[in-house]
Order: structure tokens, then sequence, then C-alpha cells
């Protein structure tokens, strides 16, 4: 028992600061009945940004406006002409030029493919809706390619341009692309062009990582014997660094391909008119769940169709590659004969120049039936499920125990002396833990209760800027700390608090899925190959997805509502963590399994004392990125009517408030990049 | 070492320093210090030295080694020669024209038909095959392109490597990457030829292969040669000269013979430690002046190695006379002198 106390004082020693927090957040909590300000942070103090960042739009738009005319007029035309190569040829034009690019970009088995997708979306009858998408991806692209190119060169050569570059792409990835449409709208106006600048800001960033990380990559030696074989600056940039730097680019140039395609569908929110996003847009606005899954599956195979392209092309950059394709020269003059032909055969039978109505598959009422049929059949059993986790997970976070645990939810009341007993269990957890000599556990074991007891709507905010603030001091040091309460000041001066907790109190929840349900598959993918083939395909499915897609089947199923986001931003930020978990668990050094195994480790002790540690730092690395996803995806989750700040982004955008948008997207960044940021220190400490 | 005539490559005390403002350091009182006030003004500086004082000459169609551990500031000083580094303070000249001077396009005429380098880890460039990676060199000097190729096949023929003109560095072995690498470093030509430990990334039996090949080239070519390694054996098999190197100062510079015979100090005789004695030190180097007693003697050339020389010792033989290439007889080897040498005695010394 000695060697207890002695641990227990030790512990309370080194938590102290912890152990002050505490009391600071038992004393507000005490006194929130008397001032309610504890809570809500007072009106009188808020200094909000939006007027001035208003005022100061409406001056740019006002005196720019020569110049967003002028590339809106360019970018108006570019979009005129690529939608006349694909809108307004006939279709078998288009199919025979694109299954001709995908021939000389990977051979056979790529264009059977990318045909039997196009003939897919012919028989969907949603060919021009796609091909206007189409259209969009193909302005957008060489713009994001070439910026991007430029920037990352840039970048590459110059160290301040990367000091600069490199904090800006962060940004420009953590605000929701939803914020940035605002000033976009304004300076560009509604339509089409709106969505061509937003995916070229939201397209751009893989491209410029990719570039620096591509020319970086370049081996010193290859660097050095270009100079030593005599080659001028420029020779030395264009034989030589530029092809080796290649196929990474082109890697970054597929990501920026799948990014532009994932905004030029959400841009539809602003600048819809006959394109595939509004089509799933307008369909999920009129509860057309036939329709919606329809077109949503056309945004799936389009994704697929332009990522093996894109990838494929990458690929061939390799001298790996097995498949040359045609000398190019041939190849132009091929694709040219083949338009030509394809062309002609369109005049002289129309059948090829419009798909006939008649062989349009669209069982759009079949399926709006079925799911009217389902959710009849199954919608007690639904219904249950959903309020089972709404009761018991959900409000319980947002609202915490003494305002979730009511008799209409729970069937029973959470008495004074209940109350009593939740609080001294926590307290002796954190006795037990301290004794133990692991004092974090037993602060974390308080800290979880008090959320939960409170709930992310009911925590005193200065409670929170303490503990945050302390967490982010003890990991990371006086910057991190800066940046912390920076976060959350800016939170809280702007009048988002509010928003703010309901966000992270739907990440939470979202996230303690992902990692629960994410570490579990990726523990078994990495426990058996068979498991992790299955797995593979999936995950590069759901990676590929525009973010779009994933609210479709959750509406579908179970209409608007903080369970329905749920579900599609679980689905959307799972990936990492299987990912994650399986390669670390996988990429535990061989020589380390043999040492356990030659030391009679049970396959049980296997995975507790050498796997899960060694593997502890992917895995963190893991539950960071999915983090990352689910704030990502809570923005384009507001779409489903929740309440957070994704909610006020979605608002502003309605009401082309670029003040407030711009608001709540940088609140929305400012809390990826803390936690983002605190994460990253623990890792860090952790090595 | 300074009798020898004409010197191909000259460089005279050469530095190279890191640090904020290595051009501060060397201006102004630097010149006249002597080496150690140097150091010590480097170092007080707040500065780094890769190279102290380096000087050397190497003569037309010598091998020059230069040997040191990693941090000694070998390849460096490689660098600074063909000016893949800058220098900090020195000279270089190459049969008297300044290569520090030169301008950079002055500079890239240099190296499109003086030099040619070979470097560890090859530097080949993935996108072309082999026979665009021999001819890159000339194709930097636009050259005409059926020139190029006919030279480039001529190149991948002296090195072995002929039949596989078209395949591409990711499909050729470590060994074979390297003759590319040193295909495409002759493709030009060049007078001065710079090896920065080609072969220390190929295992043990392709680096003693690739070293009797580079021999062999070498007796072809007859190029003046600067070689970087950091084995001491292979410095020993190829060199003409060593140069060994330590915390960027030269340690000591003499023929092989020297070096393992009369080592400067303490450091350099560690390197010598489990040296194969008898593979290294040839029967010139360990002679005495002819011993006629009036009998013959079986005869051994001068520059066999005493592994070679050891053999024709037996019962009744206890001298063996070394001969130059004409036969005639300049020495003679004596079973007690062998034996001191090949343990370390020093032959003046332990007498």
């Amino acid at each position: 028992m000695s060697r207890f106390a002695r641990r227990f004082v030790v512990s309370c020693g080194a938590a102290w600061p912890w152990l002050l927090v505490f009391a600071v957040g038992a004393a507000l909590v005490l006194a929130r009945a008397a001032y309610p300000q504890v809570v809500t942070f007072p009106d009188g103090w808020l200094l909000p940004l939006e007027g001035p960042i208003n005022v100061a739009m409406d001056w740019i738009v006002e005196n720019l406006r020569g110049v967003t005319r002028a590339i809106s007029g360019g970018l108006g035309w570019a979009f005129w002409l690529a939608q006349e190569m694909l809108v307004h040829t006939p279709w078998l034009v288009t199919l025979a030029a694109i299954s001709l690019i995908s021939w000389q970009g990977g051979g056979l088995r790529l264009t059977l493919l990318i045909g039997a997708i196009l003939l897919y979306i012919l028989v969907s009858g949603y060919w021009t809706e796609a091909m206007n998408t189409l259209a969009l991806v193909l302005v957008a692209l060489p713009l994001s390619v070439l910026l991007g190119f430029a920037a990352g060169y840039l970048g590459y050569r110059s160290e301040t341009a990367r000091g600069i570059i490199m904090p800006t792409l962060d940004l420009m990835q953590t605000v929701p692309a939803f914020a940035y449409l605002i000033p976009i709208l304004l300076l560009f106006g509604f339509g089409p062009v709106v969505g061509l600048i937003a995916s070229v800001v939201f397209a751009v960033p893989p491209m410029v990582r990719n570039t620096i990380l591509g020319f970086q990559r370049i081996p010193p030696a290859i660097i050095e014997s270009a100079c030593m074989s005599g080659c001028s600056r420029r020779q030395q940039f264009l034989w030589a660094e530029l092809p080796t730097a290649l196929p990474q680019m082109l890697i970054g140039v597929n990501q920026t391909t799948m990014a532009a395609l994932s905004m030029v569908i959400i841009a539809a929110i602003i600048g819809g008119f006959e394109d595939i996003g509004w089509e799933v847009l307008s369909a999920m606005r009129k509860a057309q769940f036939g329709q919606g899954l329809l077109s949503g599956i056309v945004i799936v195979v389009l994704a697929v169709m332009l990522d093996r392209l894109t990838a494929a092309y990458a690929a061939r950059q390799l001298p790996t590659t097995s498949h040359a394709g045609w000398p190019w020269r041939r190849f132009a003059v091929i694709l040219v004969a083949a338009i030509c032909g394809a062309w002609l055969l369109a005049w002289l039978v129309p059948f090829f120049a419009d798909w006939p109505e008649a062989l349009v598959f669209f069982p759009a009422n079949a399926i709006n039936a079925a799911t009217t049929d389902f959710v009849m059949a199954f919608g007690e059993v639904m219904s249950r499920i959903k309020n089972a986790i709404l009761y018991f997970l959900l409000l319980p976070v947002k609202l915490g125990f003494e305002r979730a645990v009511v008799p209409f939810t729970w069937g029973v009341t959470f008495t004074p002396l209940a109350k009593t007993i939740y609080w001294l269990l926590a307290a002796v957890a954190c006795a037990v833990a301290f004794g133990l000599g692991r004092w974090r556990a037993g602060v974390a074991a308080v800290i979880v209760a008090g959320f939960l007891f409170l709930g992310a709507t009911g925590l005193p905010w200065a409670l929170v800027v303490l503990a945050v603030g302390l967490l982010a001091w003890q990991v990371g040091g006086g910057r991190l700390l800066a940046l912390a309460v920076f976060s959350l000041g800016f939170l809280l001066l702007n009048g988002i608090w509010p928003p703010a907790m309901l966000s992270i109190y739907l990440c939470f929840v979202a996230v303690v899925i992902c990692i629960l349900l994410g570490g579990v598959i990726g523990i078994w993918a990495a426990s058996s190959d068979v498991v992790s083939q299955v797995i593979r395909p999936i995950n590069d499915m759901l990676q590929t997805l525009p973010q779009f897609v994933f609210l479709i089947p959750a509406l579908m199923l179970f209409q608007v509502g903080d369970f329905t986001a749920l579900l599609a931003v679980v689905a959307y930020a799972i990936v990492p963590m299987i990912r994650y978990t399986e390669h670390g668990l996988r990429s535990v050094p061989r020589p380390l399994i043999e040492a356990g195994v030659s030391s009679g480790c049970s396959p049980w002790q296997m995975f507790w004392q050498i796997r899960l540690p060694l593997a502890q730092a992917q895995i963190l690395i893991g539950i960071n990125q999915t983090i990352l996803y689910a704030l990502g995806m809570l923005v384009i989750a507001a779409l489903v009517g929740t309440t957070d700040l994704g909610q006020a982004i979605y608002i502003a955008l309605g009401k082309a408030n670029a003040g407030a948008g711009l608001v709540a997207g940088l609140g929305m960044a400012l809390i990826a990049m803390t936690a983002d940021r605190i994460l990253q220190a623990v890792i860090r400490s952790g090595r | 070492m300074n009798d020898q005539p004409e010197a191909k490559l000259s460089v005279r005390d050469l530095w190279k320093i890191f640090g904020p403002d290595p051009k501060g350091v060397v201006s102004g009182e630097f010149p006249r210090m002597t080496h150690e006030q140097r150091l010590a003004h480097v170092r007080a500086s707040q500065h780094h030295v890769a190279a102290a004082g380096v000087s050397f000459d190497v003569p037309t169609g010598h091998i020059f080694v230069i040997m040191g551990l990693s941090g000694s500031g070998k390849s460096t000083v490689l660098r600074s020669i063909s000016r893949l580094v800058e220098p900090t303070f020195g000279s270089v000249t190459l049969e008297g024209t300044d290569l520090l001077g030169a301008s950079q396009s002055e500079l890239i005429e240099i190296r499109r038909h003086k030099m040619g380098m070979v470097f560890q880890d090859f530097g080949l460039l993935p996108h072309l095959d082999v026979i665009q990676n021999v001819a890159f060199p000339l194709k930097a000097q636009r050259r005409p392109r059926e020139e190029r190729r006919e030279r480039a096949r001529q190149m991948i023929e002296l090195v072995g490597l002929k039949g596989r003109e078209h395949a591409y560095p990711h499909e050729l072995s470590g060994g074979q990457k390297q003759r590319v690498g040193i295909a495409r470093s002759l493709a030009v030509e060049p007078e001065l030829w710079f090896l920065d430990e080609p072969f220390s990334a190929l295992d043990p039996l392709i680096r003693s292969q690739m070293q009797d090949e580079f021999l062999r080239l070498q007796t072809q070519l007859n190029k003046t040669i600067v070689f970087v390694t950091h084995d001491f054996l292979e410095a020993l098999k190829l060199a003409d000269e060593i140069c060994i190197m330590k915390d960027g100062e030269i340690v000591q510079i003499g023929t092989p013979a020297e070096i393992v015979l009369r080592p400067a100090n303490d450091y350099v005789r560690r390197f010598i430690g489990d040296v194969p004695l008898a593979n290294v030190l040839r029967a010139e180097d360990v002679m005495s002046p002819a011993w006629d007693d009036g009998k013959p003697h079986p005869t051994v050339a001068r520059q066999a190695i005493l592994d070679e020389a050891i053999k024709l010792f037996d019962e009744t033989t206890e001298t063996v006379d070394v001969v130059d290439a004409e036969g005639a007889v300049i020495g003679s080897l004596h079973p007690l002198e062998v034996i001191r040498s090949l343990y370390h005695d020093q032959p003046e010394t332990a007498a």
C-alpha cells in the first residue's frame, strides 16, 4: 500500500496542472446556474469579423470587376469549347475518341472498362449531364495542373517560396470548399464558371505537393551527372530534372483530376446547370431517391473512369510499363481518322448521333417504389437502430448525461444520487490510475467523464480553453498553445462557438466509431490476406468517390438529421483508419516478429506486446487523417440537415454572405489544424 | 613525389568551408595565416571545414586515389575540382588553365570536352535506355544523332554491355549500371576522369571484377584519373598514388608501397593492420642492392607482387634477383627482408 501511496503522490505532483483545471472546472459548473455566461459566451464580448470581411469583399468586388469579367469571359469561352467537343458532338465520336485515348494509355483492359462505362452512361440517360461535368473537368484540369506545376517548381527552387506555399496549401485544403465558394460567387456571379474557378482552387494543392516532391526526390547523382555531362541549365531542366520528376507529377495529375471532379460536382450548389452534380442535388432536394441513386452511380463511374485513365497515363511514364501504345504521331493520325469516321457514320445513321430514348434504362420509379417498400418493411427495425444510436450515443455526447438521460429516452431519471455515484466512480478510477503510476490515464478518465456528463454543448467555454490550452502546451510547447488559444478565441469572439461545438460533437462521435470499427477491420485485414484483398479495392473506391455521393444511400434510408450525417461521415472517414492500422501492423519488422516467436509469445501476447506498440505511430497518423476527413465531410453532410458549422457555411452560401461563410469556414479550418497539430505533437513525442 | 615532370591536374591549398559566411571567413588576413591559424580562425567563426589546405598534383596517365572514411572530405575535394561544389579558397589548374576562374559557360565547355565522372549511385536517367544514357553527354553537345549512336555503341562494347543497348536502368544489375555509368563518362573522350566511389555500392565479387576491368580499361585509355574510395584495399590495388584524408586534411600522400612501408602516423598504420601485404608490395619495393655471389638466381619482374616472388624461394634458394623490363638485374630479394616487410617492419629502421 505504501508503494501505491507513494506513486499516488508522485502522480499528483506530475498532474497538478490538470487537478487545478479540474478544480476550476468544478467551480465553473457549480456557478453556471447563477452565471449563465460561464457556458454561453456573453454577447457583449463578441468581436465578429463578419462585417469587416463583407465590407472588404464589397470593395474587392467593386474594384476587380474588370479582371473578374475578363477571367470569367475566358473561362466561359474555354468551357464552351469543351462543351462543343463533348456534348454537342454525336456520342459515337466522343466514345471513339475516349476509347482510343484509353487504348493508348492502358491497352485493351482499360479500353474495355472505359468503353463499358461510357455505354452505361449512355444507357442511363445521363449522357448530356455527364459530358457537361466532364467538360468542366476538362477545362479545370489543365489550369490546375499548370498553376500547380508553376507553384510547385517555384517552391522547389526557392526556400522562401516554399515557406509561403506550404502553409497556404494546408489552409486551402482545410478550409471547406463551400466557404471559398462564397467569395468566388460574389466575384464571378452564378453559373458554371464559378464551379470552374472553385475546382481549380480546390484541385491545385495535390499538384503543387507532388511537383515539389517529384523534384525534391531527384537523386543528387542525377543532377550531378547532368552537370558533368556538360548540360546547360536549360538542358539540365528539360532532359534530366523534368523527366525524372515526371512520374511523381503524374500521380499529382491523377489526384488533381479527382479533386477537380469532386469540386465540380459540389459546385452544383451554386452553379447548377445541366450537369450531373445538379441532377443529384435536385433529386436529393426533391427526395427522389431513385433519381438520386441513378445519377449518383453515374458520378461514381465517371470518377472510376477519370481515375483509371489518369492512373494509366501516370504508370505509362515509367519504363517498367509493358504497354507502350502507338508512337505519338501515328496515334494522332488514328485519332483524327477515327473521329472523322465516327462523325461520318453518325451523319449517315442517326442512331450514332443521338442515343435513342427507347434504349434508355431508367428505373428510378422502380427504385423509389422498392425503397418505399423496404422502408415500410424494415422501417421499424431501422428506426429502432437509429433511435438507439441517437439516444444512447449521439444525445449524450451532444447534451451530456445530465440532459440526455431522461425518462423519455433512457427510461430512467438521472437522480442526484446517481450523479454523485457517477462522479465518485470517476474519482476512484482516477485515483487508482494515479496509484498505479499512470497519471495520464487518470486525467483522461476524468476528462471523459466530464465531457460525457456535460456534453459538447454544455461545456463551460473557459474550461475548454484551459484544458485544450494545457494539453497543447504539454505536448507541443508555446507555439502550439498559441495556436490552440487563437483558434478557440476565434470561435468565441466571432460568436460561432455553439455551432462549432456541434461540429466537434458530430466529428467526435464519427471519429470514435471510425477508430473502433476501422481499427477492428484494419486488424482483421492485417491478419488475413483474403480480407486485405477484399478491403483494398473497397477502400480505393471510397477514396476516389466524390464526397457528395456518400450522402445518397444514407439519405435514402434514414431521412435528414444528425444520424444520416453521421453515417455519411463515417463511411467517408473510416478509410484512413483501416489503411493505417493495417499498414502499421503489417510493417512491423520481420526480425522483431521472429524475436517474439522465438521468445515464446502466444499470438495474443504477440499482438498486444509487439505488433500493437510498434504500430502505434502509424495508427495515430491514421486517427489524425480520420479526424481531418471527418471534419471535411461534415461540411458536405450539412446538406442532409445538421445544425453545426457546416450548416452555417451552407446557409451563408444561400445568402451569399461572404463574411459569415468565411468566418465559419476559417473556424472549421482552425479546429482541423489545432486537432492535427496536437495529434502530430503527440505522435512526435511518442517516438 | 615532386620530381614528376608535368602535372596534368594541380590542386593548391584548396579549402571548402561550410557555414553562414564562408567567403567572409577566407577574406582579409586568411591568406597570410599559417595552416594552424587558419583552422583555428575557421572554427572560431562557427564554420565547418570540409577540406583544409589540400594540395596535390596528378601527372598525365596516373591514377590518383583519394582515400578516407566518411566525413573525411574526400568527396568534397573531388567535387571542388569538378566544381559541382564551389571551393571556398585555393586553386585548381588543368594543364595551366585555372578551373576555379572559369565562367559558367566556360565550365560547361570544359565539362563537355575534358571531364568525365562516375558516381557511386550511378546517376543514370531512369527514362532513357542504355544507349541513350551513354549518348547523353554527346546530346548535350548537340552532336548529330548518328555520331552519338555510333560513339555510344563503341563505349558500350568497351565496357562489355553489347546486346543490352535497349535495356532501361531498372532492368540492369548494380554492376551493369555502373558499366553504363563508366561508358557514359568516357563517351566524350575526357582527359580527366573522376570516379566517386564507383564500386562501393556493388557486392564484393562484382567489385573485384570491376576493379580488374577498370585497370584493363586504363591500360587501354591512359586517362588522368582521380578516384575516390573509402576502401583501403581498393586504393592499394588501383592507385599509382594514394592520398589519405582525415577531417578535411591530407594525412599522407605516397605510392601504395610508401604508405604501407612508411605510414606517416598511427592513423594510417591502423588501415595497414589487416592488409595482406604480400599482395600489395612489389619486388622492387622491398629489394636490396643486387647480391652477386657468382651463382645463378631465379629472377622475378620488378612489378611482380611478393606473393609471386615468395614462391621462388625453396630449400636451396636464398636469393631471388629482381629484373627490369630488359632483363637487367636491378636488385635482390632475401627471405629475411621479405618476412620483415610482410610483418610491417620498416626495412631502414629494423636493420
